[in-house]
């Protein structure tokens, strides 16, 4: 039913074979909804005012996992895409975004995400997106997701997003406001090379009593490539948050991070780390004692960094 | 059989080893101590590459490794186990295992655990970790030298140069390395080099080599050397020395 190429980017975003034979499932190729599949607890609509989908997860759902990847193998596309979610209260769902880009054409191919979370009283998310783009055509492969995310008493948010190699620009926006005893836990992994540019704009602000935040992003910017975190973190009551920048940086890279934190409550309680620089060459050396190149030695270093 | 010629090392103006020259024969043990400073690392990495002599050869088994790079005399069987192991964020103990005994594939928790309990640790609770700033001091030293242990298995010639490995280690541990020492020497198939100022491993080791000044000061059994230390120390503090506190 769907192509190699298909195939290919499948596996890179959601290390799927093939379209899964049960499970909530939607599947958009080159600007089209291709596939909709609902189960009893989790509810996929397509939009009717506009491109995109609406996900309902049933308040109380024990454990379901829903794929929903996009593929785009057009050159000169650009699609724009909005998907809310409203994961009920007390439900527990996996939500396995992506994104895969495969031009070989010369023209700019394009991808914005907008993605809405409405995450129910103690309901438990766990949303993992994947960015790749390949193909050696001259075209531009562009991702530019934002996620808002709206945390509800007691939710909790696990969100892991990796885009590794491939993507030539990317403009990066995620908005969550988190409620009491929410909490928050973000892990953002990206590899950028050639002259590619990566922009993370991040806000998060802690609103309820006993409010939560981890932010990580793991980062590593190659070749003549540019980077900026600018990842914001707004503590408006009692609350935790903790933001660590940490970039490995090489060749003629550019990085930028920029934490930034803001107490506007006593008892708000917020941390930032950042550190940038270039593989120690100690570890390489390491690496090379026990019968590694200099090469397979970075390798190694850059691939347990990002895992 | 390794065998240092003349070899030497200078940076800048300093001799920091001068003119060393010493043959061990393969399946030997020998203690290199002295005090801080004296040269014992410096030899050491020139032995593994990991500092170029500025003058005389190297030759490990029969063969002139003296202009090889760190990898190439690795792939000879050439270990060194750091003094101060580096730290790597997002490598785990697994990992290093996996690298160390020269695998694609990671080992399997029983093969980890061949490696880590000789040196205390037990592999449950070790092959997922992060080899990173949240391991202790002590803990980072073992795994370095159970790495040093994996890259020694099933070859035929190998060197293992452990530098100072009781460094941090509480004294359960350190009995149990001394035991792994002793029985890596009875196998006979490993030269084994540690730098040491432990007693109870120098008592194990076929010879001493005393390196102080960037050179060999005495050099024999334990039975000559170790008098000699005891009188150097002397007046310093011979029983904290012979304690190790
Ligand atoms: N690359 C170098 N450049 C300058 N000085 C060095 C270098 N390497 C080692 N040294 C110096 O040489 C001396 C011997 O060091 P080292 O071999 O580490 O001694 P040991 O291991 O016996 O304590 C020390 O004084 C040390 O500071
Ligand atoms: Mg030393």
């Amino acid at each position: 039913m769907i192509g190699e190429v298909e195939k290919k980017l499948l596996k890179e975003i959601a290390n799927l074979d093939d379209i899964p034979a049960e499970g909530a499932f939607s599947l958009r190729a080159d600007g089209e909804g291709v596939l909709l599949r609902s189960t009893k607890n989790v509810q996929i609509t397509r939009k009717t005012d506009k491109p995109g989908i609406n996900i309902h997860v049933a308040p109380g759902t024990v454990f379901e996992s829903v794929h929903i990847p996009v593929v785009l193998t057009e050159s000169g596309l650009t699609d724009v895409v909005y998907n809310d979610f409203y994961i009920g209260e007390d439900a527990t769902v996996e939500i396995v975004a992506g994104c895969g880009i495969h031009n070989c054409g010369c023209d700019t191919t394009q991808h914005d995400g907008i993605h809405t979370f409405y995450v129910g009283k103690n309901a438990n998310l766990t949303y993992v997106e994947n960015h790749y783009g390949d193909g050696d055509g001259e075209g531009k492969r562009i991702l530019n997701p934002q996620t808002i995310v709206y945390m509800e008493e007691g939710a909790k948010v696990t969100m892991d997003t990796s885009q590794i190699r491939g993507v030539d620009d990317t403009k990066r926006y995620t908005k969550c406001i988190v409620g009491k005893g929410g909490d928050l836990v973000i892990t953002e992994k990206l590899l950028t090379h050639g002259d590619q540019h990566a922009d993370s704009n991040m806000e998060v602000e802690l609103n309820g009593e006993g409010a939560s935040a981890s932010i990580t992003s793991r980062s590593v910017a190659q070749d003549e490539s540019y980077q900026v975190f600018y990842p914001r973190l707004s503590g408006n009551c009692a609350c935790f948050g903790h933001v660590t920048c940490d970039a490995i940086i090489m060749d003629k890279a550019k990085v930028r991070a920029i934490p930034e934190l803001t107490a506007n409550h006593v008892d708000a309680q917020l941390i930032h780390e950042a550190a940038i620089g270039k593989i120690a060459g100690e570890q390489i050396l390491k690496l090379m004692t026990l019968g590694l190149t200099a090469e397979k030695a970075e390798q190694e270093i850059l691939d347990g960094f990002l895992r | 059989m390794l065998e240092l010629r003349n070899v030497q090392f200078t940076a800048g103006s300093a001799n920091i080893v001068q003119d060393v020259s010493l043959t061990i024969p393969e399946g030997r043990f020998v203690v290199i101590t002295g005090p801080n400073g004296g040269g014992k690392t410096t030899l050491a990495k020139l032995i593994m590459g990991l500092q170029q002599p500025t003058g005389g050869a190297i030759i490990w088994n029969g063969e002139d490794v003296t202009n090889m790079s760190i990898t190439e005399r690795a792939q000879r069987g050439i270990s060194y186990g750091f003094q101060a192991p580096p730290r790597f964020k997002g490598i785990r103990v697994s990992d290093l295992l996996r690298l160390a005994a020269g695998k694609e594939k990671n080992l399997s928790i029983d093969q980890c655990c061949t490696y880590l309990t000789k040196v205390g640790l037990c592999a449950r609770d070790y092959v997922n970790r992060d080899v990173d700033n949240s391991l202790s001091g002590g803990e980072l030293k073992r795994i370095e030298i159970a790495t040093i242990l994996a890259r020694g298995n099933g070859r035929e010639h190998t060197l293992m140069i452990f530098d100072e490995p009781e460094a941090g280690i509480d004294l359960w541990s350190f009995a149990k390395l001394t035991d792994t020492f002793k029985a890596l020497h009875a196998t006979g198939t490993a030269t084994i080099i540690i730098i040491s100022h432990q007693e109870r491993i120098i008592r194990l080791a076929d010879e001493i080599v005393m390196v102080s000044g960037g050179k060999v000061s005495a050099q024999g059994s334990v039975e000559e050397i170790f008098p000699l230390i005891l009188k150097d120390t002397v007046g310093v503090c011979t029983m904290a020395e012979k304690e190790g506190l």
